[in-house]
């Protein structure tokens, strides 16, 4: 694993030309990009959907994933995520 | 239609949308080929070759009627194509609509006939992307190549793609005219700040299946063209993502066209056919049902085009005991019945394919072509209406 991309200040923002939105016909939370789209499993679109909908650190996005999820442990889930989906170019640090 | 929609079909729609083929099959993609007028002659054009005797174009409210029913189908990708779709006056408008319904929106355009202020005016009205594409590196052979004075033009407008906050998207359809340029055409693209570029490998349908001679890559021609491309892919890593399509002819295995037919792709063309690939026009027995005449839900569930070549059953051998038919569906049933006159054929790209020799025939042709002297080569037929005319004996 090379070196992480986001710490607790960094500020994750949806790559250029990405847009998360919510599918009716897909029953899920989707990124759509230039021809292509992907289906997001529930813990990826809630993630996701805090990114697209405003700016914030990464600490600030897990204390709000905290209280809306009964304060669940979900600190080392949510690093991996964002290595994720930077790995993916879905979102990059501002 | 532009460079680009060539190298759609197969390769990078297929490619990112198929994740989802665990659905039930849903027009995810829908192209809209808004119009056949183009003021590029590109003698690869996968518009049929008969596109002069295509009149009259769905209206703006037609349009939008198309879109509304298959975004409600689940439809999320719009390609807003053609001809150049920058001919239409309700570009704008169309783009307008389409992304308020939910769509992401997608210009597949030369660039001719934009602007600075189109651009800006298309970027408000919502449009999610644009992809320019640019026929060769250098002015000269890109103006031969599109049969006008495109180029410095072209760079300007990706520039102005660029300034307007989109991701620059470059498209080449590369080719045995402007393949030996690889790296002109890459440092081209460096130079524009492109953020992605497709090199796109012609594909024989349309115009360029009656300009195969001319246009078939040389096998050394390739093998130098694909070192590069993958010296470029290192080099810029991070920067800006070089997408090379290889040309199914020097495959041993067919493509998966279309990530299966009738299963995520819908093609409307301009005067409201359906059709579930771009070039399936050009087969036998199709009944062209027309988005005017019924719902494209009808279209898509139950008319005989799209039922079709879906599953496998349609298949003959060596397709139907293949292990891999799930993985390429055969292969492109255009290509198959092109090259051997039947569209339940194995695509002859495959080697297991009884049809194999027809494509290396097809390249053993083009050897020639290329080995007579300039003067005796057969010249290029450029798209246009007088050739369509011509050559469709309207």
């Amino acid at each position: 694993m090379t070196e992480r991309v986001f710490n607790a200040d960094s500020v994750p923002a949806l790559a250029l030309g990405y847009r998360f939105q919510w599918e009716p016909a897909q029953n899920c939370n989707v990124l759509l990009y230039p021809e292509g789209m992907v289906k997001l499993n529930g813990a990826a679109g809630e993630i996701l959907k805090r990114i697209s909908e405003k700016k914030q650190t990464v600490a600030e996005l897990i204390a709000e994933l905290k209280a809306a999820f009964d304060g669940a442990d979900l600190d080392d889930d949510v690093y991996q995520f964002l290595e994720e989906a930077y790995n993916n170019d879905w979102i990059r640090p501002e | 239609m532009t460079g680009s929609d060539q190298n759609k079909a197969p390769g990078s729609i297929g490619g990112s949308i198929g994740s989802v083929r665990d659905q039930v099959r849903q027009p995810l993609w829908l192209l809209a080929e808004l119009t056949y007028a183009c003021p590029l002659q590109c003698p690869y054009c996968s518009n049929p070759m008969d596109f002069a005797n295509v009149k009259k174009e769905l209206t703006t409210e037609e349009w939008l009627d198309v879109f509304r029913q298959a975004r409600a189908m689940g439809a999320t990708q719009l390609g807003l194509s053609g001809g150049e779709p920058l001919t239409r006056p309700d570009l704008v408008e169309l783009v307008r609509e389409a992304r308020k319904m939910g769509f992401y929106t997608n210009l597949i355009t030369s660039g001719v006939g934009m602007d600075a202020s189109k651009v800006a005016e298309l970027k408000e009205a919502g449009l999610d992307h644009i992809q320019v594409s640019f026929q060769a590196s250098s002015e000269d052979l890109n103006n031969l190549i599109a049969g006008t004075d495109a180029f410095q033009h072209k760079i300007e407008m990706a520039k102005a793609v660029k300034a307007n906050g989109y991701p620059m998207v470059l498209c080449f359809v590369t080719h045995r005219q402007n393949i030996d340029h690889m790296e002109e055409i890459l440092d081209l693209a460096i130079n524009l700040d492109a953020d992605y570029v497709e090199l796109a490998t012609t594909q024989y349908y349309g115009w360029a299946m009656h300009n195969r001679d001319q246009l078939l890559p040389m096998k050394d021609q390739l093998e130098r063209a694909e070192a590069i491309a993958h010296r470029y892919q290192e080099e810029q890593k991070g920067n800006m993502k070089i997408y090379y399509v290889v040309p199914d002819y020097y495959e041993e295995r067919p493509k998966a066209c279309m990530n299966g037919w009738g299963n995520v792709f819908l093609t409307v063309t301009p005067d409201g056919t359906a059709l579930p690939c771009h070039a399936a026009r050009e087969l036998p027995g199709m009944s062209l049902p027309n988005v005017k005449d019924m719902s494209v839900k009808e279209i898509w569930e139950g008319s005989d085009d799209f039922n079709k070549y879906r599953g496998f059953e349609w298949m003959s051998e060596p397709c139907r005991s293949c292990d891999e038919k799930e993985k390429d569906f055969g292969g492109c049933r255009c290509q198959a019945f092109k090259m051997t006159g039947d569209a339940t054929n194995a695509d002859p790209v495959c080697s297991k394919s009884p049809h194999h020799h027809l494509v290396e025939e097809a390249l053993e042709s083009g050897r020639l072509e290329a080995a007579k002297e300039k003067v005796d080569q057969k010249p290029l037929v450029f798209r246009n209406p007088k050739n369509s005319k011509k050559i469709s004996g309207l």
